[in-house]
């Protein structure tokens, strides 16, 4: 069984957002990036797991870049997998994205495609669910635990008000949160290995692009905080109704 | 032409949440000068259906297979695509909740549509088809320009007031040919939380933080959610130490929420928690440290222990409701 795992890189968590060229770009000056969090520790570090216990047979990494997002992915490597494959090209197109990765998935028959929930830039959490239209798959969104064992998945994952397990045969695309598996920390060997691990770089599919972004903007200042006597919490309550008109 | 718009229900009964997408569809009908089409799939009664017409649906689509009962996207996205060709849908409004989540992007994919994730505000027409989403997980907005001739939203619940109005919508079956192949998901086992306020469609929050303690003092933020009619939240450690499910998690890598209410106990408010909730209408910060970076993005603070602010605050919610 083959596993293919999407990666994207996004600013690293304690980032202060900024914009340049009138609000329409995100100043990236100054600001690390990382492994989405939902991809690295879930869909990444649970590939492993089902590699290591012979379930998997191959683990592959796949993001949609230009070549400046090679050190994530080298990142990702460090931590485990058998290769990687950057698509060279850059979008913010959701659209564009999952319909790269569909058309490499077409070319390399995978049995499992795993995607974080959301990345935590553009919160967008459309990745998963458009590769599996783009791929005529089934598609488990919310993962919080990831069994595999004879062609079938067992996943149990977040609905609306509760929790579902589903049984669903491979092939099969899913988005994982938090539970599907513990953080690993990559160690020296990993590190030194992912130098030489194949980092493919492929040319783009013909995709069109159909969404841009045209400009950012920075939430409100709060105007300040309003101190209230912790033996006074009757005018926090009555604040709240007669100020705020939240209760 | 129209504006399409997938409704959730509980045992017949409309979400709010999806009474709010109805009336944002109705909004961008009104722009455009066209209908709102809801989809409304299941048990749920004709009157039911009807009363969405006084949110601003013209029509509802009804689809029955008992089936179509657990939620599964490829099925359901059988049922939107023949919706939108029936319909001629420019449009399509869901929600961005774990329905619309999966649902959207499968139509957006198929019908090659540009699509806006977690939008906040209405599309602005005179700049092309532009709409306001959330990124960076509540730290900014971007205003996405979708160029395609079929536009797939989904908005954040809560975004907007929901006001009932006037009308009535009229009803028609929407018939559509299953595969087995659609249904090839096993349903093994449901749990779904009974009487609780899910945490993304509450309207007030109560969350706390590594300030409490530990998890046996849960009871005292518990007392105030109840009295409060609010859902409970919390911070990234306090759910990484096991105090509390995962699930009540908000921030950057838990869940993002935007409550009319926002009260945050023992919450220091890094910047990866603040992420999660800063959408929220109204912020309370009750902290005993008060350099707590929290303070700064709040609209009331209070300086104290957690543990005695607490039982004060709850009384005082207590005489609150007495007399009103």
């Amino acid at each position: 069984m083959k596993i293919l795992v999407c990666i994207c890189p996004v600013p690293d968590t304690t980032t202060k957002v900024a914009f340049s060229d009138n609000n329409t770009h995100f100043n990236t000056q100054g600001v690390t990036f990382i492994i989405n969090p939902y991809d690295e520790w879930y869909s990444l570090v649970r590939a492993l797991e089902l590699k290591e216990a012979g379930v998997a047979t191959a683990v592959h990494l796949v993001t949609v870049g230009k070549a400046d997002a090679e050190p994530v992915i080298r990142k990702a490597l460090a931590l485990g997998g058998d290769e990687a494959i950057r698509i060279d090209t850059d979008s913010n197109d959701t659209y564009a994205v999952a319909a790269q990765i569909a058309e490499y998935a077409k070319t390399d028959g995978y049995d499992l495609v795993l995607c974080g929930k959301e990345s935590i830039d553009y919160n967008n959490g459309t990745v998963g669910a458009m590769v599996a239209e783009l791929l005529d798959m089934n598609y488990l969104g919310f993962a919080a635990k990831i069994d595999i064992a004879g062609g079938t998945a067992t996943v149990t994952r977040e609905i609306e008000g509760g929790e579902e397990t589903d049984a669903c045969s491979l092939p099969l695309v899913i988005s994982c949160q938090k539970g599907v598996a513990e953080a690993r920390i990559p160690n020296m060997r990993g590190i030194m290995a992912a130098r030489t691990k194949p980092l493919k770089v492929v040319a783009p599919a013909a995709v069109d692009t159909v969404s841009t972004i045209v400009g950012y903007e920075l939430p409100p200042a709060k105007t300040g905080v309003k101190m209230i006597s912790a033996d006074n919490m009757d005018e926090l309550v009555n604040l709240l109704h007669t100020e705020a008109k939240v209760i | 032409m129209s504006v399409l718009v997938l409704v959730e229900h509980s045992q017949g009964v409309f979400k709010k949440k999806s009474l709010e997408a109805v009336q944002y569809a109705a909004h961008v009908a009104k722009e455009l000068g066209t209908s709102v089409t809801a989809v409304a799939v299941g048990n749920v009664d004709n009157a039911a259906m009807q009363g969405l017409g006084a949110y601003g649906a013209n029509k509802v689509l009804h689809t029955t297979e008992s089936r179509l009962e657990n939620f599964n996207s490829r099925a359901y996205t059988k049922v939107m695509l023949a919706a939108a060709q029936k319909e001629s849908a420019k449009v399509i409004v869901g929600l961005h909740d774990t329905v619309g989540k999966a649902v959207s992007p499968r139509l957006a994919a198929r019908l090659k549509a540009g699509m806006v994730a977690g939008a906040v505000g209405y599309p602005d027409l005179s700049k092309g088809f532009v709409v306001k989403k959330n990124v960076f997980s509540g730290k900014a907005f971007a205003f996405v320009n979708v160029t395609s001739d079929v536009k797939v939203i989904t908005l954040m619940p809560n975004t907007f007031q929901v006001v009932k109005g006037e009308g009535s919508a009229t009803v028609e079956n929407l018939d559509i040919a299953f595969d087995d192949k659609d249904f090839s998901i096993q349903v093994k086992e449901v749990s779904k939380a009974s009487g609780s306020v899910p945490l993304s469609e509450a309207e007030l929050v109560v969350s706390g933080g590594r300030g409490l303690k530990g998890p046996e003092n849960w009871h005292v933020l518990e007392g105030l959610a109840k009295e409060l009619g609010a859902a409970l939240a919390c911070s990234r450690p306090v759910a990484d130490s096991h105090w509390r499910p995962h699930h009540e998690h908000v921030g950057q890598t838990g869940g993002t929420i935007r409550p009319n209410l926002y009260i945050a106990v023992g919450i220091s408010g890094a910047i990866q928690h603040l992420a999660g909730v800063n959408g929220s209408k109204t912020i309370v910060v009750i902290n005993k440290d008060a350099e707590a970076p929290f303070f700064s993005a709040a609209n009331y603070g209070v300086l104290g222990d957690a543990l005695e602010v607490i039982p004060k605050l709850t009384e005082a919610v207590k005489r609150f409701k007495a007399n009103h």
